[in-house]
């Protein structure tokens, strides 16, 4: 269970996160939406403890992420980022088995080559990106690259930042897909920030809505399309008039 | 007033820093794992692939040190000095900060570009939560290599020095090849080698240990890799001649 309470960021007098209080149960979907720039990858990294919050109370079940044995912490998550963050100096195959090069999860090379080769194929890549280098992929490759690096140890914990942003709808298909089968298959917990709304009704058990640095509004799914909320009506039709302001 | 007391506060805050990073760095010297793969890489990279720098910049400066000598001993007829000064030259001198600045140049400048695009790309943060410390993964092996590697190229750049003010002196000046080297040879002492050598290490580890640290506190952005860049390599090369001014001092003053 991951668990929010109180928790505030600044970035010099840009007041990013307000007060986030959340819950997230063991094994379920969680998918945050909200505007650009509204603080949701800032909010997974505080989660992760990659960015320290000014204030507030982080728990993975139980434990402080500020807290405690770092490593052992971080085993437990996969994490895509939203710009995939893949290395560029190593192959695709030892981005994707990178945890399982090294430390406590370490595996025979050969091995841990399989394991990528096959992480890589649920992702809809081939064997044959294996060996090239990440800046030889399009963007939707890295992409599927990053994801395919996030779940290859199998983590208990899996954060997706934009799954889908930037693939063709087959892709974003398979890519949703993918994310349901870890969550109901392995039982897996997920936090899953998108802008796409069909991914949303794909993946979601809850919803959360961060605006203006709070959770403006969290429900199932099923909540989500009856609320009244203006907030979320304007967001999950992509109207341009409501009350979230745009600068025009 | 003012300003200086807060400039003072600044500097001495970068200081502090620059010694708690200096110190974690070296902290993962005995704390398993080290990645012999990426040692091994740095070395290479650091070591191997500088040498032909290393050799040009030696041999010219060993042939222009041999002409300038002799130009210069000629006023008083103390011509004959060519070997022995080109060697105490190169060695004590010469040999490492003009290796010590190319290395600044070349090693310093791409560790800070390559590290800063890693943070600003989110690839230090994707590091993280791999479970692998960045310090150990890129910021050991830098320093170790450059470390290591560097008195190396520093005894290259020496020899190859040396040999530049030989080819000059036997070609252009008619020294005779034997004299020249038995001069060489019996003019030198460990203790020059020993500085030369200790130097190089010295000014190893500043050109990676800054271009590590310039990387890693890098600002967002293509301008913040520029500015991480352009910093290190300033800060290395002054680092550098100040420690070489040191170690001198410790080597030579008596
Ligand atoms: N390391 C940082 N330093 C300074 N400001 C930051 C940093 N990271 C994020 N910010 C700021 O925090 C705010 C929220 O950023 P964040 O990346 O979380 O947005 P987001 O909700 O993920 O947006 P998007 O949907 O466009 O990805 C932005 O104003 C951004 O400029
Ligand atoms: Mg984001």
């Amino acid at each position: 269970m991951i668990e929010l309470t109180g928790v505030e960021k600044s970035f010099g007098d840009n007041h990013v996160l307000r007060g986030i209080d959340l819950t997230v149960e063991r094994g379920t979907s969680l998918v945050v939406i909200g505007g650009s720039g509204t603080g949701k990858s800032v909010l997974l990294k505080c989660i992760l403890g990659l960015i320290p919050p000014d204030r507030g109370v982080i728990t993975v079940d139980g434990q402080d992420v500020a807290t405690g044995d770092r490593d052992a912490f971080l085993a437990r998550f996969g994490m895509l980022f939203q710009g995939s963050a893949l290395f560029d100096s190593l192959p695709v195959w030892q981005n994707v088995a990178f945890r399982l090069l090294r430390g406590a999860l370490r595996r025979p090379r050969g091995e841990a080559r399989e394991i990528a080769i096959e992480k890589l194929r649920r992702v809809g890549l081939g064997a044959e990106v294996a060996d090239r280098l990440p800046g030889e992929l399009s963007g939707g490759m890295q992409k599927r690259v990053g994801l395919a690096r996030a779940i290859a140890a199998d983590p208990p914990i899996i954060f997706f930042d934009e799954p889908t942003a930037g693939l063709d709808p087959i892709l974003a298909r398979v890519i949703n897909d993918l994310i349901r089968e870890i969550v109901v298959d392995m039982k897996a917990t997920a936090i899953t920030i998108t802008h796409d709304m069909g991914s949303v009704r794909a993946i979601a058990d809850r919803v959360a809505m961060l605006h203006g640095g709070r959770l403006r509004w969290t429900g199932t799914r099923a909540e989500m399309d009856d609320t009244a909320d203006p907030y979320v009506t304007q967001f999950i039709h992509g109207s341009a008039t409501g009350p979230i302001e745009t600068l025009r | 007033m003012r300003a200086i007391g807060r400039a003072t506060l600044a500097l001495l805050a970068v200081i502090g820093q620059l010694a708690i990073f200096t110190g974690q760095t070296l902290s993962h010297l005995v704390r398993p794992p080290l990645y012999p793969r990426e040692i091994g890489a740095a070395l290479f990279q650091i070591g191997w692939s500088s040498l032909p720098v290393v050799g040009l910049t030696a041999l010219f400066t060993g042939g222009a040190l041999a002409l300038q000598i002799y130009a210069g001993g000629a006023r008083f007829s103390a011509e004959a000095v060519v070997p022995q000064i080109v060697a105490i030259g190169m060695v004590r001198e010469l040999g490492p900060v003009l290796v010590g600045l190319m290395i600044a140049a070349r090693v310093t400048s791409s560790i800070a570009a390559e590290i800063a695009t890693m943070k600003v790309t989110e690839q230090i943060d994707a590091l993280v939560t791999l479970s692998t410390d960045p310090m150990k993964y890129l910021t050991l092996p830098r320093v170790l290599a450059a470390t290591l590697a560097m008195p190396v190229l520093v005894g290259v750049g020496d020899l190859i020095g040396i040999l530049g003010g030989y080819l000059v002196g036997t070609g252009r000046l008619g020294f005779n090849p034997t004299t020249y080297i038995r001069n060489t040879m019996d003019f030198l002492e460990f203790h020059d080698v020993l500085s030369s050598l200790v130097k190089g290490a010295v000014f190893g580890f500043i050109a990676a240990l800054i271009g590590c640290w310039y990387g890693m506190t890098s600002g967002r952005g293509a301008m913040g890799v520029g500015r991480a860049t352009k910093g290190a390599v300033v800060a290395a090369a002054v680092l550098i001649l100040a420690a070489n001014f040191l170690l001198t001092e410790a080597f030579f003053s008596t």
